[in-house]
């Protein structure tokens, strides 16, 4: 009970802030949208005993991503974008699309729901005697150590990627 | 209300993934495109972490660290790219950089 209570109102903030986000005229307000809306998800990966993530999704996207997004909009002046048409001509097309591919989804999981039982209760047979962070780290570094190390040499990229394209002259 | 199935976790994950959709499809603000597409991203771990739950297994988990590592790269470079392209047009309007249209 609890559970169903705490998902609708997780669920609500995830889709209420995405909804905010992508409809504000003010990139200020999407981007605090952003932020509850990724607060949501955040709570949702706490109902999944995905502690770790929890973690790291507050600290890496509330607190990193949603920062470096509101350096941007304070570095570059919105103003004039604001004042402007906030939708392209393609709307309506886009949205066509858009609900070509929902009903294709939602077609797919009416018809999937009975080969893969995922209507069955999501409770956790047994609890794990280590701890989430702990079992991440073990499988993080054994299984999975190569695409450990090539995601660094990602972020390098990243960081030489992003140097090089704010730069004056390089 | 019933409980919590692994289905409502899907239904949810692809409602943020067709939200995010529209939201890159017609937005013009090219901050708010990259703020759709980290709701996409979104989705996806929302996906990821369900299955992973559903079969109390952690790779779902692993991937959905993946998936954020380069959420995290991709703003930064679409960031960097977005300086650079208002120092140079004076514009942050997706449709208005038409330079590579004729």
């Amino acid at each position: 009970m609890t559970d169903a209570v705490s998902f609708y109102i997780f669920a609500a903030l995830v889709l209420g802030g995405a909804i905010a986000t992508i409809t504000r005229r003010s990139a200020v307000h999407s981007a605090i949208s952003l932020i509850i809306s990724l607060i949501g998800v955040a709570g949702l990966y706490l109902m999944q005993q995905a502690e770790f993530l929890f973690a790291v999704q507050i600290v890496l996207y509330v607190g990193g991503i949603m920062v470096l997004f509101l350096f941007v909009i304070m570095l570059v002046n919105l103003d004039q974008a604001a004042k402007e048409r906030q939708f392209n001509r393609q709307w309506l097309a886009a949205l066509v699309c858009v609900a070509v591919v929902g009903a294709e989804i939602a077609y797919f999981m009416r018809k999937g729901a009975s080969a893969f039982q995922i209507s069955g209760a999501a409770t956790p047979s047994t609890v794990p005697a280590e701890g989430n962070t702990e079992l991440i780290a073990t499988v993080l570094m054994s299984q999975y150590l190569l695409p450990f190390e090539i995601t660094s040499v990602l972020l390098l990229v990243a960081i030489v990627g992003s140097v090089v394209m704010a730069k004056k002259r390089i | 209300m019933g409980p919590i199935t692994t289905a409502h976790y899907l239904a949810l994950s692809a409602a943020l993934l067709l939200i995010g959709t529209i939201g890159v499809l017609t937005r013009r603000n090219i901050v708010i495109i990259l703020m759709s597409i980290e709701l996409i991203l979104n989705a996806v771990n929302i996906n990821l972490i369900a299955f992973s739950h559903y079969h109390q297994n952690v790779n779902g988990q692993i991937f959905a660290i993946f998936v954020i590592t380069d959420a995290v790269a991709e703003a930064a470079v679409g960031l960097g790219i977005l300086i650079a392209l208002f120092r140079n047009k004076e514009t942050v309007l997706a449709d208005e950089v038409d330079l590579l249209k004729w």
